[in-house]
């Protein structure tokens, strides 16, 4: 910039000066003679040469300058990908578009880390409380807070994880658990097949792969997908996921099973056979299917299959098989329609006198059908809010002598406002119900926050 | 039975890996050369690089939700028509995405590479045709219609569409005098 200031002063200069010239001949003095008018031509030429040859150095100073902020650029972008990915080989860095990873990672690796979290707060009434006591409910509780880490070796071979603390203090008579709730290595075999090994979550349900709170309604997750599919459930195993043709998609995965008790007031209940693969004794194997489609923008529909070969372990003398089988629709509509609706159910059989039949836990069923509208509010400021309804049934254990699991119903309405997408703040309401006698109905409402970055 | 179960489950997973096929790893959809063939029927497009800075700097922030941490990208033209290849992480992975522009409108999007475990749905006619012919809503940098999601890669699908903001928001600016 200076070089053009610069030189645009010797222009005005040098102007001025020839005007100066010719005023002077004019006012002041003769006409000048013809050899005269030559040298002052002369002079004016040597002068126009001179700033010619210095404007034409002060443009290749320009564009050397231009030429050198760019490459400075260039160097400043190479510098900000590589402390984004680890060694960047120099064959991808000359390939780069601009764009951050454009040819891949190649060897090095990158770590991703990630969360989410949710707050709680219920306020729910038993009202049922002349059976079993009062178990109304009025607590708060950040139920869940969780750090995810995730690593890649190369492109095609990744590792991650999922830690979590619930209900935020844990230690001994403290409520809170600190788990491992995923440790999984995968492997693309190619873009169409994927093996995986390690702790992982079951492909069942729609809550158990995709639970963070701003990816459904509700404070709470649903209760067919806490009791009936023990949500969250994962299992050491081996196994493999992709797509067998465009929308299709498959996982399999064979892996540890479940322990249940088999007496007591949560006998066969799935949910109580869980060991969260924390040193894990005497689990017999399970294996489970899922085939699921989303060929359509806004639309999932899957089936999933386990057979449990012993669902209450191998340390005692029953062989108890159990089959689970569900199946969910998930659709979503641009329109901000949307309907969630899932169905689970139980077989398990008898085996040397234990006989899951005598609490009413030979078939255990739920299913919930939940309508949605989503929609923006003022121009995209304020976010998004979505309202729902919920019916869900489910069958669960009593509470009261004597035990068994009665059929127990819930209706729900509520909204989420997402004020960021990764944000969702939420209020519902509820009224339960069952078929006879249980320990507790919980009617009221129940307020939260949730997130995840 | 238990026994059976297991040496079966066994086989069975033997089986998959024989059958699925080559083992050579994962590979990009497409590389960054046949898109830009795409885009431009064969023909050479000029390649210039875009300064992020100042107001443009502001509004890529505002889409992406957070600084892009380049000085310039690259994107091409030809006939007022641009292409640009983006990258935008979804839950945890980069997704790259090819878009071409023309008249303020998107005339293709492909998908060059996804690395997330869950949504690779995205690259099929189903999802990435809702893109074409999208423009941004007047005086906002938002998409003129809504886009279908995909169950379970609600945050692959919101990476999609802030990329296509982006490329639109882009092309307006290279080809309106603010760029010149």
């Amino acid at each position: 910039m200076h070089h053009f200031r610069y030189l645009r002063k010797i222009r005005i200069y040098a102007l001025l000066s020839l005007a100066g010239v010719f005023s002077t001949d004019v006012s002041m003095a003769a006409t000048p003679s013809v050899e005269e008018l030559w040298r002052i031509i002369q002079q004016q030429q040597a002068t126009i040469d001179s700033l010619e040859e210095r404007l034409a150095q002060t443009d290749k100073q320009a564009a050397d300058t231009a030429e050198a902020v760019a490459a400075t650029a260039d160097v400043v972008d190479e510098v900000v990908r590589q402390e984004s990915t680890e060694p960047v080989d120099a064959q991808v860095a000359q390939q780069s578009y601009g764009t951050r990873f454009s040819r891949g990672m190649r060897d090095g690796g990158r770590t991703v880390l990630g969360g989410y979290g949710e707050l709680h707060y219920n306020n729910l009434t038993d009202s049922n409380d002349t059976v079993g006591g009062d178990d109304s409910v009025e607590r708060t509780d950040y139920h869940r807070f969780i750090l995810f880490v995730g690593h890649n070796f190369t492109d095609d071979l990744r590792f991650f994880s999922e830690l979590e603390v619930e209900h935020s203090l844990t230690g001994t008579g403290s409520p809170g658990e600190v788990e491992l709730e995923q440790a999984w290595l995968e492997y693309d075999i190619n873009n169409e097949h994927r093996i995986r090994a390690g702790l992982d979550i079951l492909p069942i349900g729609l809550l158990n792969t995709t639970h963070e709170p701003n990816t459904f309604f509700g404070v709470e997750r649903n209760r067919v997908e806490t009791e009936i599919i023990p949500s969250t459930w994962w299992e050491a195993g081996l196994g493999a996921n992709g797509e067998v043709m465009p929308g299709w998609n498959y996982d399999v995965v064979l892996h540890s099973g479940l322990r249940t008790p088999t007496s007591g007031g949560s006998a066969f209940r799935p949910r109580s056979g869980r060991l969260k693969v924390a040193e894990a004794d005497f689990q017999a194997l399970a294996l489970t299917g899922r085939l699921r489609y989303t060929g359509i923008a806004g639309l999932e529909v899957a089936v999933s299959g386990q057979y449990q070969s012993d669902i209450t372990g191998t340390a005692d003398n029953f062989e108890i098989d159990a089959f689970l089988v569900e199946s969910h629709i998930d659709y979503r509509h641009a329109s901000g329609l949307g309907l969630r609706a899932l169905i689970a159910h139980w077989d398990l059989s008898a085996d040397n006198g234990l006989v899951p039949a005598s609490v009413g836990a030979d078939t255990l069923d739920g299913w919930y059908i939940e309508p949605s509208y989503r929609f923006n509010v003022s121009d995209y400021t304020l976010g998004d809010i979505g309202v729902f309804l919920r019916y869900s049934v489910w069958d669960e254990r009593n509470g009261v002598t004597p035990f068994r699991y009665q059929e127990f119903d819930q209706f729900a309405i509520g909204l989420n406002w997402w004020p960021h997408r990764n944000v969702a703040v939420k209020f519902d309401y509820q009224w339960e119900d069952a078929d006879g006698d249980v320990d507790a109905l919980r009617d009221g409402f129940n307020l939260g926050f949730g997130y995840q970055f | 039975m238990k026994g059976l179960f297991t040496n079966g489950c066994i086989l069975a997973l033997l089986l998959f890996m024989a059958l699925t096929g080559q083992v050579h790893g994962r590979e990009d959809y497409l590389s960054p050369e046949e898109f830009l063939q795409q885009a431009f029927d064969g023909r050479t497009a000029l390649r210039n690089k875009i300064w992020i800075k100042g107001d443009l700097k502001k509004t890529v922030t505002e889409i992406l939700g957070h600084e892009l941490n380049l000085l310039r990208l690259s994107y091409w033209e030809l006939d007022g028509r641009t292409a640009w290849i983006l990258e935008e992480i979804g839950k945890e992975e980069f997704i790259t995405i090819g878009f071409v522009v023309y008249a303020n409108r998107i005339e293709q999007m492909e998908v060059l590479a996804f690395r997330e475990s869950r949504g690779w749905e995205i690259r099929y006619p189903f999802f990435k045709d809702q893109f074409r012919g999208a423009g941004l809503q007047l005086n906002e940098n938002q998409l003129d219609r809504k886009v279908d999601g995909i169950t379970g890669a609600t945050l692959s699908v919101s990476a999609a569409t802030r990329l296509a903001r982006l490329a639109l928001v882009l092309h307006d600016f290279v080809q309106s005098d603010d760029a010149k």
